[in-house]
């Protein structure tokens, strides 16, 4: 996985790997100090000699600034290798999403893939610059002034290596087992974090039903699990603070002792001692740093993890080898098609689909939530592809097209529909991207959205905000079909694209298709029978299977389920009015 | 949970600073005094006994070891001895430190626990007014990032800044002891220090404002592209939206780059400054000690006066290394406070509702559930209470409402709506009927006039009463975490299962919820993101079913179920609304025909009202709206 991952560095790999180096040279820079300050103290303080002092002192100096200009360099190249590494990854995440069908998105969930892009990606950009600033510098630091200690005493050093070595030890066996709790943390705190969000979201129905009280024991109990968990773990990390001292101070006692013994015997010098000392302390907040290091990998796993999820992911459709560049007219064929949303296996939520629709004809699709309306006609622009059977457009099989030409051609509004930040203009670009501002009105007049646009301060300049929070729900879908009619499809299909907007309203857009498209062949699910009832064909889907095709006077006469729709709807079926705003899913 | 309340806002400014750490030492305070006085005197301790460890390698030297180089036959038995005292105190300062790390985990994570719930329970009064005009997202982020901020001061932050100013001052007392004038070599490098991280944090902090500003920009364009992907698939719009991630993505690389550039290279300037600092001691004070200008500097003064420096600056590096996320915690502390001093929905209403039974014609208060409800009134005047029956009827006289001033909603709402009735309202989108729905149960208060309830001004009913009274199913769902059946049983938490199977049944729900994988034991997460739109609405009207309200409020209930759903769903909701006043807002004209009274809004007014037949006899504006239905058909 991590080899994944770093496959990703690319370009920043020099800046990587210049960073331990540097790293390295201010490590050698470091542990020369304390050995320069040793001979400062022996030669100069003690032999009382100024010459001696200055030469070391400066010769201290050299070496601080020297360390000192490694250091920012390492520390420019860390930054510029991590965050370059960050840059590659959530490109190479991005443009995969890109190249997800509507099968893998549907995989993932839309926050589950943000927070992939976001703060997976952080986490291991943090880890990643932790990792190549200190997880060189850090053993490094630890095994130069564990030599220096050797050159210095080595009775001495036998003695503190054995110390480190329980030390770390016992440092490795709290951490595994406190990373193993923080992972139950994590997903505590997931757990409490949905229960808030659920509260804000839904605080409307907690305090209509006066269901705070209940809330705040659902959190609290929450909280309190979160607290028990937390506290587990922590209480193992707070043994590691007192540990390491009693570890520094039996050190010191001991070194003290030994080394007064040896001072005394002549075998080592006072300036030794004090050096011993600061050497110590050094191996010690290295032996710290590379636990720390430890952990915060340990904790990134599970985001490098969702990360090579994302780039694994194999996208279920791809353009075919030489692929039909040219859609030859609207005409539509299903034969003998099955489909599953899983795949290998499933319910299929279509079955034994034959139809054959002519071009430039008009059909309503109509039936009940979960008949496969939707299914349906995702299959015709290949938005997935069939589990058997196959379908054609123009005569040609979806799967030989250039997915480009023929997503172009077949224009889908989508049923969950979404606008983009930005003037009316560029989202209705999307459909042309060169598309003139005349284009663009008459598609708006078609669509029966130019009325309201011209009513806005800023015309068709209106800023409309993420999502298309500022506009109404029937005007985010007039809106959404004047984006698709600019595409000059061949194939129109609207997924119920017009239940927010009123009847009349709906009326005309369905009399301007029939004046300025007339080549185009159009499909439109609906809920409202007045919608497709004047339709040239009446597709009634019913749990997974075309119930009946016709005429609306046939479907009258044949369709049961037809009848029974019609019925409930006609004198007073129809809908009334646009909801409110930012109401709809 | 990823969105807009994710960024933190590096650049905020908190106005007092010192007020709210004392608040949050407040909270840690009211449960946990005790513990953090033992706490403050135990980091005091351990502080005290580790500036032992440095003093004595003076002594060590100086007393214990000079003393006897070059005797033939050296002694080591005070040596011994000091160094079993040494033990000792070591000893205490290892249980010191464990007694304040042990003690901080439950301190920490207590005054957490305690934190959350007081900003959740206080959320939970707000009105409703408050989640209407604040982001979610912000909200949110109060929990997820701020709270957490906190723990990282008080756990953290808080005692390494009572040890920091402990250890510094007593470091600082015995260097001025040992030498002022190296006291003063020492204190000129720590303010030589203070000016290079002050230069330095300052453009660190720029560079990290652009940093998240950058960060700010690329997550929303992901938030916004990932959710519309479907379209940009549709649209075949990938390389467009590459393009334009490539030049956000690239912008954020850069402000990062510089921002971390510099962080990176603080710690190295100030541990080099302690270098040159060590070198500069060094210098001087042998100067001093060969000099013999000042008496009693001796090698072992110098020696552990290195070693006080070391004490004296590492510290204060470090503390002013962890400034930024003291800044942090600070911002974050400030929104959690903010939140908390949200002033909570006020309720001034001393009518309650109580169990009943009727008893010779009169109504007696009782505990057993009789089906029967009655309004409390206390008066005030004759200190005796009066019963009213529940009976569901609502009137509305001269009804004013605007939800900012002056920038009025509602005019001027006459309605009456007798127990049992059917009203229905219609009307374009910002007509006004979910704001008069809102008025029933009081999410929002009148501006002007009057609404009473079985002849109860509504504004003396206690909120939490008023609102049990009225059932109520929105447009959107909004379910949460668990099975089906406790969603069901949210409506009335005494409920049995029988009760919530037989709701399910009258509603229609029965049939799918019996088809999911585990029936009423189902599990449902992130708002039933398991179920189809119409499957969730049919759970939240079950759970309006069970509660069992005199009256209902629907608000677009069943705009999002088909036709012929609906249909099976409208037999539910028949059984359900009979007996019951029922409000109901639909754009679906199966829905509202049959109301007993239908009130056509436009723009915050009653334009008309009747019933369907006397509506559609007037030739109106419902009229119009009816036969525009069927102008194309």
């Amino acid at each position: 996985m991590f080899r994944k991952l770093l496959s990703h560095i690319g370009k920043y790999k020099k800046f990587a790997v210049m960073t331990p180096i540097f790293a390295a040279l201010e490590v050698f820079m470091e542990t020369l100090i304390p050995y320069i300050t040793a001979s400062l103290i022996d030669e100069g303080v003690s032999a009382g000699n100024m010459g001696a002092i200055y030469r070391y002192g400066g010769l201290m100096l050299a070496v601080a600034f020297l360390s000192l200009a490694f250091a920012i360099l390492a520390g420019r190249f860390a930054a510029n290798a991590s965050t370059g590494f960050a840059y590659n990854l959530r490109d190479a995440m991005f443009r995969k999403v890109q190249t997800y069908s509507f099968a893998n998105i549907d995989r993932f969930s839309t926050g589950g893939l943000i927070t992939r892009l976001t703060t997976d990606v952080n986490n291991i950009q943090n880890a990643f610059q932790m990792s190549i600033r200190m997880a060189v510098r850090a053993p490094l630091t630890l095994i130069s002034s564990m030599f220096m200690c050797f050159v210095t005493n080595v009775r001495i050093s036998l003695f503190f290596l054995g110390a480190l070595v329980v030390l770390a030890s016992v440092l490795v066996f709290f951490m595994r087992k406190v990373t193993k709790i923080f992972e139950q943390v994590f997903k505590k705190y997931d757990l409490l974090n949905a229960d808030v969000q659920e509260n804000v979201s839904g605080i409307r129905v907690v305090k209509a039903y006066v269901r705070e009280e209940y809330e705040n024991e659902k959190f609290d109990k929450a909280a309190r699990v979160l607290y028990d968990y937390s506290v587990r773990a922590e209480k193992i990390m707070a043994l590691a603070g007192p540990v390491m001292n009693l570890v520094i101070y039996a050190l010191i006692i001991m070194i003290s002792w030994f080394g007064a013994n040896f001072i005394v015997a002549g075998d080592m010098t006072t300036g030794n001692l004090t050096s011993f000392f600061s050497y110590i302390m050094t191996c010690l907040m290295s032996l710290m740093m590379l636990v720390a290091i430890f952990v915060m990998l340990t904790m990134s796993l599970a985001s490098g993890r969702r990360i090579v999820e994302v780039l694994d992911e194999v996208p279920a459709i791809a353009d075919p080898d030489e692929p039909v560049t040219e859609v030859a007219d609207g005409s539509i064929d299903f034969t003998d098609v099955y489909f599953s949303y899983k795949e290998g296996g499933g319910d299929p939520v279509l079955r034994d689909i034959d139809l054959h629709i002519p071009s430039g004809s008009t059909v309503g699709i109509i039936g009940g939530t979960g008949s496969g309306k939707t299914s349906l006609v995702s299959l015709i622009s290949r938005l997935y592809d069939v589990s058997g059977g196959s379908v054609k457009v123009g005569g040609v099989d979806v799967r030989d097209y250039d997915i480009e030409t023929l997503r172009n051609k077949v224009s889908v509004v989508l049923q969950k529909n979404v606008l983009f930040a930005g003037s009316i203009l560029d989202n209705l670009r999307w459909g042309k991207e060169d598309a003139t501002v005349e284009e663009c009105m008459a598609a708006c007049r078609a669509a029966a959205a130019d009325e309201f646009i011209e009513q806005m301060p800023d015309g068709y300049e209106t800023h409309i905000e993420q999502g298309g929070a500022n506009v109404s729900g029937g005007q985010k879908q007039r809106l959404c079909i004047a984006r698709a009619l600019l595409k000059d499809p061949k194939v129109l299909i609207l997924d119920d694209s017009t239940s927010a907007v009123d009847t009349a309203t709906d009326a005309r857009i369905r009399k301007s298709f029939r004046e300025s498209i007339p080549g185009t062949t159009k499909l439109i699910i609906a809920q409202r029978i007045s919608s497709v009832m004047d339709a040239d064909m009446i597709i009634v889907m019913d749990n997974g299977t075309i119930s009946g095709v016709g005429s609306h006077d046939e479907l009258m006469e044949s369709s049961g389920i037809y009848r029974e729709i019609y019925e409930t709807q006609t004198s007073g079926g129809g809908d009334f009015d646009e909801p409110a705003p930012g109401k709809e899913a | 949970m990823p969105g807009p309340g994710n960024r933190m806002k590096i650049d905020e400014k908190v106005e007092h600073p010192f007020r709210i750490l004392g608040r949050v030492l407040g909270f840690v305070m009211r449960r946990y005094a005790v513990a953090f006085i033992v706490v403050i005197i135990a980091i005091l301790a351990t502080s005290y006994i580790s500036l032992q460890g440095t003093l004595f390698q003076q002594t060590l030297i100086d007393d214990y070891i000079l003393p006897l180089v070059g005797t033939p036959d050296p002694d080591f038995a005070p040596l011994a001895g000091a160094l079993l005292t040494l033990a000792m105190i070591f000893g205490a300062g290892v249980v010191t430190s464990f007694i304040y790390n042990r003690l901080m985990v439950n301190i920490g994570n207590g005054t957490l626990l305690d934190i959350r719930n007081r900003v959740f329970s206080h959320m939970e009064t707000l009105p409703i007014r408050y989640f209407d005009t604040h982001q979610h997202g912000s909200i949110m982020s109060v929990y997820t990032n701020d709270v957490d901020t906190l723990r990282q001061l008080i756990s953290s932050s808080v005692p390494e800044f009572i040890s920091t100013i402990f250890t510094v001052t007593i470091t600082f007392i015995s260097m001025v002891r040992m030498s002022l004038m190296l006291t003063l070599v020492s204190v000129l490098m720590i303010v030589v220090s203070f000016v290079v991280t002050g230069i330095v944090g300052k453009r660190s902090a720029q560079y990290f404002g652009a940093q998240q500003r950058n960060i700010a920009a690329v997550n929303g364009y992901i938030e916004e592209m990932i959710q519309g992907q479907k379209v940009v698939k549709v649209f075949c719009h990938e390389e467009k939206n590459i393009e334009g991630f490539v030049e956000k993505n690239e912008e954020l690389r850069s402000a990062a780059k510089s921002a971390h550039g510099i962080a990176n290279i603080l710690m190295p300037i100030n541990g080099n400054l302690g270098h040159i600092s060590y070198v500069l001691i060094a210098v001087v004070g042998c100067a001093m000690a060969l000099s013999g200008e000042s008496a009693g500097m001796t090698l072992g003064t110098i020696v552990a006066f290195l070693g006080l420096n070391r004490s004296f600056s590492r510290p204060i590096h470090q503390l002013s290394g962890q400034i930024n996320s003291i800044v942090l915690a600070m911002a974050g502390a400030n929104r959690v406070f903010k939140i908390m001093d949200e002033p909570s929905e006020v309720d001034e209403g001393d009518v309650t509702l109580v169990r009943v039974k009727e008893e010779n014609g009169e109504l007696v208060e009782t505990g057993e559930r009789t089906g029967l409800w009655a309004w409390k009134r206390p008066n005030w005047e004759s200190g005796e209470t009066e019963l009213i029956k529940l009976q569901g009827d609502v009137t509305f006289h001269e009804v004013d409402f605007e939800y900012r001033e002056n920038h009025p909603i509602l005019h001027d709402i006459e309605l009456f709506a007798p127990p049992g009735q059917k009203i229905a309202f219609v009307g374009s989108t910002g007509a006004g009927k979910t704001t008069i729905t809102n008025l029933i149960n009081r999410f929002y208060d009148i501006a002007d006039g009057k609404i009473r309830y079985d002849g109860i001004n509504i504004n003396h009913i206690k909120k939490a009463d008023l609102r049990r009274s009225l059932g109520i199913v929105l447009q959107e769902t909004n379910l949460f975490t668990g099975t089906v059946m406790d969603n069901i049983r949210y409506g009335r938490l005494d409920a049995t299962d029988e009760e919530c199977i037989a709701a399910a049944k009258l509603c229609n729900a029965d049939g799918f919820i019996r088809r999911l994988p585990d029936g009423y034991q189902t599990m449902l997460t992130g708002d039933g993101a398991n179920l189809s739109q119409g499957q969730r609405q049919l759970l939240s009207i079950t759970r309006a079913a069970v509660a069992d309200p005199p009256v209902l409020i629907l608000d677009e209930a069943t705009s999002s179920i088909d036709t012929r759903t609906e249909a099976l769903v409208q037999k539910g909701m028949y059984s359900l609304m009979k007996g019951r006043t029922t409000f109901v807002i639909a754009h679906r004209l199966s829905t509202v025909r049959d109301a007993d009274c239908i009130m056509v809004l436009e723009k915050g007014r009653i334009i008309e009202r009747g019933s369907h037949d006397d509506l559609i006899a007037k030739k109106g504006k419902y009229y119009s709206l009816y036969t525009g239905n069927f102008a194309e058909g």
